[in-house]
């Protein structure tokens, strides 16, 4: 399958502390991967390499995009990174609390339109399209993500697992083909956690991204995932099919060293 | 040479008030993260309460270096107490506000202030009295500067030491540096980060007074608004050395001070005020983490 | 009983705070104390109904786990009463537009100057409002792009003779290139640093204003400047102040219409979402730094035509009238009227601009009300007088989306 994302020997230091080391890692079309690994194996610091907050110290982060090229993308800005088509959750969540759901979710359009100051002082006719448009994808991603009822409410008053659910509609806005979702099921219930599952799945099917996920719910990540990829100290110890990992000598080592599990 | 060791020694005196000034702010951003608009204020405050006491106390008869200990005392004390009553007002409440309000909410304070005095006592300048009698000791030195500079040098190194010994070896000391590295920990550890936050405020407030009490004596005279630049300034030679840094405040209100004494003389002592303020914007661009401060790496 | 020591408590504390300064006055010249045993009981009496009430409204706002926006419920149910009854409001505007059309007739020409300087700072308020307000950085040198505008009139007015309507063009455009200018540094600052920064600038603007006598003619000001021309002939007194008026209300009006569109725009929304949360904004595409140096040179631009203006008003300008406290005070009208809202802001600029000419007994204590009224509006109702309501939007059955603002 063609990769649309390849990280190769990634490096990313802390003053003296080496976060990531060697790390290589491949996301094909229409996969879902996941990224999982004790507490402080580099996952978020890996993720923000991949988004753009932190550059690189060494490595390389190159992406291929459905429309064709090969782009690396190693200290690019994250609005650059979002443009051409990584979105990214967090995770701790980061919903614009005082917009509401709506405008949320429009705000994640900014990158595919281009009205600027003069166009939104003149509204002509082109700018008061292109302002149809964002309203009517915007809230078809919200009728997709199921959230249709809150249109107008303030972010900040929705319920925890509906926020969650806001801020992959608000990423998919952006009309990414990669989608990195950072912890998109922490502090969910079984029943919320399934539902996350199903509309991750849509995701793949019908819109057809590939999706990277860092996750501690093992068994989302084992029902969910074509492939997983596991860290420990800022190191890949180990990759393969859910069954290969689960049963990795490696892998259970590095857990067992923990005392919670998900 | 004499223009020089003039301006050099003038320049010492200046960084030495914006040093005191300037402790305060950064001691007070190291553990809230806010910027103490109305530090400044309290500053001028310690001034006027001090002429207001030294005025009374001479009227009733009290002569001689006793109502300068007397003025001070009770400036001092007066700022510590108004530092203290404004954080418990303007800046307590806002605490999980987003940041914007409590820095809004100190801007507010500080014109509070500024139009208390203005309205409580005069818009004019009142002259200072020379609180700093001259001193047998200081004869030698009279002729390279005045004894309220040496007054001021010799004062803000001793405070120096103090409050390096106080942070460094006190319990309380040692409150205040956890409270400024993590506050959330400290407080799990069983530190009372409120009180911690009042002392920080207090500290700072008395420093500020001291300042505001010497620089009166030596210049001869002071206005409601003297601490508006005062506070700018120190802010910005605590930017400069590193915020959260009190060695950087040190170190910051010195250069800022010499910076200042030298530009003014020998390049146009018109813009004097103007320096600082490029000075801020340079080091905001170049290094914004000051001297002594450290690089921050956000984690979102 | 408690509550009613602790007040008895904090009114002793406030008296012992207060005494040096509010009780003695000290007149070094003539060598009198006077002693205003007065003050001592106002304070007293004050601090203890202040204190308690502050306790109390403190309660009720939640301020232990303070919430930012939650909107007295009394107030809501008002305002939401009279945006209801289109009727009364249709009967509101209509008086309110008969009155300022017709205001210059039947007012003097000193109101009706205060008038036009009530509407320019609605229109700075508006300005400052787009940094502030809707992108979220705080500017406390605002007064710089207005002393930009004014001055440019004043010299080229002065140098080439330069007549208003050149130069309004001119002075938005000297004021964008200063926004920029002061932003191109800024943008990559934390919020107090960069309210910091914009303060020195403002200063640095004035103190440059008042030393480079060969530039700015000094502290003495520009003196002479034509008031605006209309077409070629010369008004009197009384029909330029009229004039003004109405040139102002026009703009007024114009920058009403322009702030709404821009809220309600792709821009405006990249710029709350950077006021809102800047690492999320980045992560959706926005890039912050433009959009921040877009903001200031637009908010700037404002400044510098209000600037021309008030020039133009009265013709005569020097590097005193842009202080701080002009900043502060343009700040606390976007902060009183509620940040972002254009009601709020019109409603606090006529407060904080008329208030004081017509209840006199208010002028002297109007900087220490602002003051006081930042304090207690960010903690008490950080929305402002009248809250910022976000549009609201309207779906049908067939997922068919029609606008409609609440």
């Amino acid at each position: 399958m063609k990769p649309v994302m390849e990280v190769k020997q990634l490096e990313m230091n802390f003053g003296g502390l080496k976060a990531l080391h060697g790390v290589d890692l491949r996301v094909a079309e229409g996969e879902i991967v996941a990224v999982i690994g004790p507490n402080g194996a580099g996952k978020t610091t890996l993720f923000n390499c991949l988004a753009g907050v932190y550059e690189p110290a060494a490595g390389d982060i190159f992406i291929h995009p459905p429309v064709g090229g090969t782009r690396r993308i190693n200290g690019l800005k994250s609005h650059k990174i979002a443009e051409l088509g990584l979105a990214r959750t967090f995770q701790n969540i980061r919903l614009f609390p005082r917009m509401t759901v709506l405008e949320n979710i429009m705000v994640g359009r900014h990158c595919r339109t281009r009205a600027g100051v003069v166009n939104a002082l003149m509204r002509d006719k082109k700018t008061c399209q292109e302002e149809k448009e964002i309203v009517h994808h915007s809230y078809g991603l919200l009728e997709k993500i199921g959230l249709s009822e809150y249109v107008n409410e303030l972010a900040d008053n929705l319920p925890y697992g509906a926020q969650r659910r806001l801020e992959i509609a608000r990423a998919l806005a952006t009309g990414p083909f990669l989608l990195l979702l950072d912890e998109p099921a922490a502090g969910m219930n079984p029943q919320e956690t399934k539902e996350l599952e199903v509309l991750v799945r849509r995701l793949r099917s019908e819109e057809g991204l590939a999706i990277l996920l860092i996750e501690h719910d093992m068994k989302l990540v084992m029902s969910l995932c074509d492939r997983i990829c596991v860290m420990d100290y800022g190191e890949k110890i180990a990759e393969g099919a859910p069954a290969e990992v689960r049963a990795n000598p490696e892998v259970i080592r590095a857990y067992l060293g923990e005392d919670d599990h998900a | 040479m004499e223009f020089f060791w003039g301006l050099f020694i003038s320049g010492l005196t200046r960084g030495s008030i914006y040093a005191l000034i300037a402790l305060g702010y950064t001691m007070v951003y190291g553990i809230i993260q806010l910027i103490n608009f109305a530090h400044g204020e309290i500053y001028m405050l310690g001034a006027f309460t001090a002429l207001i006491v030294a005025t009374v106390l001479t009227m009733y008869g009290l002569t001689g270096p006793a109502v300068l200990i007397m003025a001070s005392l009770i400036a001092v004390l007066y700022a510590g107490a108004y530092g203290f009553t404004v954080e418990k007002i303007a800046y307590k409440p806002l605490r999980q506000a987003p940041r914007l309000s409590p820095l809004i909410s100190a801007v507010g304070m500080s014109i509070f202030l500024q139009n208390y005095v203005l309205l409580a006592q005069t818009s004019d300048f009142l002259p200072f009295p020379n609180l700093i009698p001259e001193m047998s000791w200081m004869k030698p030195l009279t002729g390279l500067m005045a004894p309220t500079e040496i007054i001021i040098i010799l004062t803000t190194a001793l405070i120096m030491i103090l409050l390096t010994v106080f942070v460094k070896l006190t319990r309380m000391g040692r409150a205040m540096r956890a409270a400024a590295q993590d506050g959330n920990m400290a407080m799990l550890v069983g530190v009372n980060v409120n009180r911690v936050i009042s002392h920080t405020f207090v500290i700072g407030s008395v420093l500020a007074a001291v300042g505001g009490v010497l620089i009166a004596s030596h210049v001869g005279r002071i206005n409601f608004f003297m601490g508006f630049l005062a506070g700018i300034k120190a802010f910005t030679a605590a930017v400069l050395g590193g915020i959260g840094s009190i060695p950087g405040a040190v170190l910051g209100g010195l250069i800022l001070g010499w910076t200042e004494s030298f530009a003014a003389g020998y390049i146009a002592s018109d813009y004097e005020d103007v320096f600082a303020f490029v000075l801020l914007i340079l080091i905001l661009i170049l290094k914004p983490a000051g001297i002594f401060g450290r690089e921050e790496i956000k984690k979102p | 009983m408690h509550k009613l020591k602790q007040s008895l408590f904090i009114s002793l504390w406030f008296v012992f705070l207060t005494f040096p300064l509010l009780v003695i006055r000290v007149d070094t010249l003539n060598k009198v104390v006077e002693w205003r045993w007065r003050n001592m009981w106002y304070v007293a009496a004050g601090a203890f109904v202040l204190s308690l009430a502050w306790r109390h409204f403190l309660e009720k706002s939640g301020r232990v786990m303070p919430q930012g926006f939650t909107v007295s419920e009394g107030k809501e149910e008002f305002l939401r009463w009279v945006r209801a009854h289109t009727q009364i409001r249709k009967g509101g505007m209509v008086l309110a537009a008969a009155f300022l059309l017709l205001s210059p007739f039947f007012l003097s020409t000193y109101h009706t100057n205060v008038m036009t300087t009530a509407l320019i700072y609605i229109v700075l308020g508006l300005g400052l409002n787009i940094i502030v307000g809707l992108t979220g950085l705080l500017n406390l040198g605002y007064v710089a792009f207005y002393a930009v505008g004014a001055y440019c009139y004043a010299l080229l007015n002065h140098h080439f003779g330069v007549g208003f309507w050149t130069a309004l063009p001119l002075g938005v455009l000297a004021g964008s290139i200063a926004g920029v200018l002061l932003a191109l540094p800024v943008v990559r600052l934390r919020g107090d640093y960069l309210a910091i920064v914009t303060l020195g600038f403002g200063e640095i603007t004035r103190l440059i204003l008042e030393n480079w006598n060969e530039f700015s003619f000094g502290p003495s000001g520009i003196s002479h400047i034509s008031p605006p021309g209309f077409f070629g002939i010369n008004l009197g007194v009384r029909a330029n102040t009229s004039y003004i008026y109405f040139l102002m209300l026009g703009f007024c009006f114009f920058t009403i219409f322009m702030v709404r569109r821009l809220q309600d725009s792709r821009v405006g929304r990249a710029w709350i979402a950077i006021r809102e949360d800047e690492t999320a904004s980045q992560a959706m595409g926005i890039d912050a730094a433009r959009a921040k140096i877009t903001a200031f040179a637009i908010g700037a631009g404002w400044a510098g035509a209000m600037g021309v203006v008030f020039a133009a008003k009265t013709t005569f300008i020097n590097p005193a009238s842009f202080n701080f406290i002009e900043s502060a005070m343009i700040l606390s009208i976007v902060v009183l009227g509620g940040i972002g809202s254009i009601g709020g802001i019109i409603l606090a600029a006529l407060l904080l601009i008329l208030l004081p000419e017509y209840l006199r007994v208010f002028s002297d204590y109007r900087m220490l009300i602002f003051g006081s009224a930042m304090v207690v509006m960010m903690i008490f109702r950080p929305q402002g007088i009248l809250p910022y309501v976000r549009r609201s939007y309207e779906f049908h059955l067939q997922n068919d989306p029609t606008g409609q603002v609440k």
